[in-house]
């Protein structure tokens, strides 16, 4: 018999099985957890640090993304502590690349537009770094723009766990880290892509779009994704 | 001992501007000069962009006539797609541009210049604003601050936004008209026009208490540039451009947008962002000419609309042998202009062709330069795009409506500060008609230099060896 798992989300209590992350728990219960890295039948890496919670009796933030569900957990989902280094991280992706919403194929689509509109993000306490990232047009069919990427690194599961092609990396270390097709190769070049769209339809900004689009008109098939995991899991 | 005056910041306008008027050694005007002290760059910082995104990019430029540029910029790029776009999705463009001109020339006369010719140029300028208006003469001022919602609630209608929409695209629109748009539209244009036709009544006997401004508002000898249709009907969206001189004789017709090169270049003065367009084959600074409300109605044949030709008739008496020459009827060419949108809005509801839904054509780009040509409340509009093999622009110009009229509004304030200034203290009734001179151009100059800043205006008065001898400040 499955070991039952007691525990309490934003002061409401769950009995679940084991193996279940809090933010899985969470969104099932439509409990709001911000996240921008994760995606639905993606792995987790927990690199965007959105989805940090307060679990009772441990000092430090821990992100619901990654951490699996525990007998007698009381986590805190919304505090102020947790409202000010989200907006924090929020901010700080902003002034790290070039997000001019005015002017982006994904203006009302994009997750972090949304994410900063619902937290509270009317400015920017931080420099703007200002970097200068060509934008990469070299593709038939999509568009790469560098200045508007968050490195959430969606793009890249998607392109190795699902289409299993690999042609997205990081390449670089820190602030200088930035998402590459193949070897740092021009997109339209590329030998491995096989243009099947699925990282653009997985980015949360306007970083990937589909070409011809105009500002506003980048609405990504988020279900893609867990349709096709979904299925591969059940066997069909 | 020459001087200077100088008036800063220019109130009023859409920018930030700055006046000198210089005399010379016995104390009288000499020359006066429009500074434009703002600069923004977007023919730059939009070099690398997808073509794409020129539209909404360039449209930020200005809050007053986004739509004016999202028109001339979605054109430049049908010819980068090499594309003929729609008949209903030109039929919207051209709607959404005359609800543009609408809101902007309703703004313009009622909001910006009305107090001036309402409540008198020497009036107290602690009351000479719109609310001044409406405290007097509340009827009126209800009329313009209507007819502006209006032009803005059919931009919203058509659009989704009144300001800075992504409706117009390259290729045509994003999605088309429904009936009950353009039935509500449809429902309020009686008012509009009732308006219009109100406030042209009474202007025109007004024009008569006018009689030193207009002598001496840039009123002097220009060519005067817009668009007509092929047949010579004025033409705000698409057509031909049309070079007239101060006679109303052709100089040069039916130009092409690719054309505009060989006859319009652009000088570059020192002292100001703005750029000074001329016409290319009289030279610089020879080349002044004039574009806008005066300018359309100055270089047609005709308005093609039966209640703006019987106004455009009248118009034209005012100066019977030739172009109507003083800068103040920019002020009245605006009104006939409000007339003719309102009942060309009326003419392109009424086809059943608006509602078509194939309002969009789809295509990578197909060509390598794009040019496209509009007119905008403040006259014509020229975004001019070249682009890589991806689509990225690599180089990008802008000619913008204030800008065509930059030797015009130079020279024009030299006149009036000649008629006006004539002492070396600058009395508030002589700074506000120098400022007056330039508003007749309703001028844009956030746009006009793609610039960024403040709006206020300064006036200096110097003397021959550029000592401030007096200034006077607005904020």
């Amino acid at each position: 018999m499955a070991k039952v798992i007691t525990l309490k989300i934003a002061g409401t209590e769950f009995k679940t099985g084991e193996g279940k992350t809090i933010l899985e728990l969470a969104r099932a219960s439509k409990i709001f957890i911000p996240t921008l890295c994760n995606f639905k039948g993606l792995s987790n890496v927990g690199a965007c640090r959105l989805c940090m919670v307060e679990v009772r009796g441990v000092p430090r933030l821990l992100p619901a993304c990654a951490t699996q569900v525990a007998e007698g957990m009381d986590v805190t989902v919304d505090s102020p502590r947790l409202a000010k280094y989200r907006k924090m991280i929020l901010e700080l992706l902003f002034a790290e690349r070039n997000h001019v919403c005015a002017a982006c194929v994904s203006n009302g689509h994009c997750e972090l537009q949304a994410l900063a509109q619902r937290l509270g993000v009317d400015h920017t306490r931080y420099p703007y770094r200002f970097p200068k990232y060509a934008f990469d047009a070299s593709h038939a069919k999509f568009n790469y723009d560098a200045n508007r990427c968050i490195l959430c690194t969606r793009c890249m599961r998607a392109c190795d766990e699902v289409e299993g092609a690999r042609t997205w990396n990081v390449m670089g270390r820190g602030i200088n880290s930035v998402m590459v097709t193949d070897l740092h190769q021009a997109w339209g070049r590329s030998p491995t892509c096989t243009s099947c769209s699925k990282c653009v339809h997985v980015c949360p900004t306007g970083a990937l779009s589909e070409k011809g689009s105009a500002v506003g008109e980048m609405v990504p098939r988020e279900n893609v994704i867990p349709y096709l995991t979904s299925m591969r899991y059940s066997g069909r | 001992m020459t001087q200077t005056i100088t008036i800063d910041p220019v109130t009023r306008i859409e920018g930030h501007s700055k006046i000198t008027i210089k005399l010379d050694d016995q104390g009288k005007v000499d020359v006066a000069r429009l500074h434009i002290t703002q600069f923004r760059g977007f023919e730059k910082f939009t070099e690398g962009r997808p073509f794409q995104e020129m539209p909404s990019l360039t449209a930020r430029t200005c809050g007053i006539c986004p739509i004016s540029h999202l028109l001339a910029s979605a054109k430049a790029c049908d010819e980068l797609m090499a594309v003929r776009i729609p008949d209903a999705a030109v039929s919207l463009r051209r709607l959404i541009n005359y609800a543009q001109i609408i809101q902007s020339h309703a703004l313009s006369f009622f909001h910006l210049s009305s107090p001036d010719l309402l409540l008198g140029m020497d009036s107290d300028p602690a009351s000479r604003h719109v609310l001044g208006v409406a405290a007097k003469f509340p009827e009126l001022a209800k009329d313009g601050i209507w007819l502006r919602k209006f032009g803005q609630q059919v931009i919203e209608r058509l659009s989704g936004k009144r300001v800075h929409p992504t409706w117009i695209v390259p290729g045509g629109v994003a999605y088309p008209l429904a009936a009950a748009t353009r039935d509500a539209i449809v429902a309020e244009l009686p008012q509009a026009l009732a308006i219009a036709r109100k406030t042209l009544d009474w202007y025109k006997p007004v024009i008569r208490m006018f009689q030193e401004e207009i002598a001496t508002f840039a009123n002097f000898p220009t060519l005067f540039v817009g668009l007509v249709s092929p047949e010579g009907t004025i033409e705000h969206y698409d057509g031909v451009l049309r070079v007239v001189d101060s006679q109303r004789k052709i100089v040069v017709d039916k130009l092409q947008a690719h054309d505009y090169p060989d006859y319009i270049a652009e000088a570059v003065e020192p002292d100001s962002y703005l750029k000074s367009p001329y016409y290319k084959p009289l030279g610089y600074p020879r080349g002044i000419y004039r574009v806008g409300p005066l300018a359309r109605l100055n270089a047609c044949d005709r308005m093609g609309t039966p209640l703006a030709e019987i106004e455009l008739a009248e118009f034209r008496a005012l100066q019977p042998e030739g172009a109507v020459l003083s800068s103040f009827h920019f002020h009245y060419a605006r009104l006939v202009e409000l007339l003719h949108a309102l009942e060309r809005v009326t003419e392109l509801l009424a086809s059943p062709q608006i509602l078509s839904t194939q309002v969009r054509a789809i295509a990578d780009p197909n060509k390598s330069e794009g040019i496209g040509i509009s007119e905008a409340p403040r006259g014509t509009l020229i975004h001019h795009y070249r682009i890589d093999d991806n689509g990225l622009i690599t180089w990008a110009n802008l000619i913008i409506a204030t800008g065509h009229n930059n030797l015009a509004m130079n020279q024009g304030i030299t006149q009036a500060a000649k008629h006006f200034v004539k002492h070396e203290k600058i009395t508030e009734g002589a700074l506000n008609r120098v400022e007056a001179v330039i508003r007749c151009y309703d001028p844009c100059l956030s746009c006009s230099t793609h610039a960024l800043g403040d709006m206020p205006l300064r006036i200096e008065l110097t003397d021959s060896r550029g000592e401030i001898l007096d200034s006077c400040e607005r904020a």
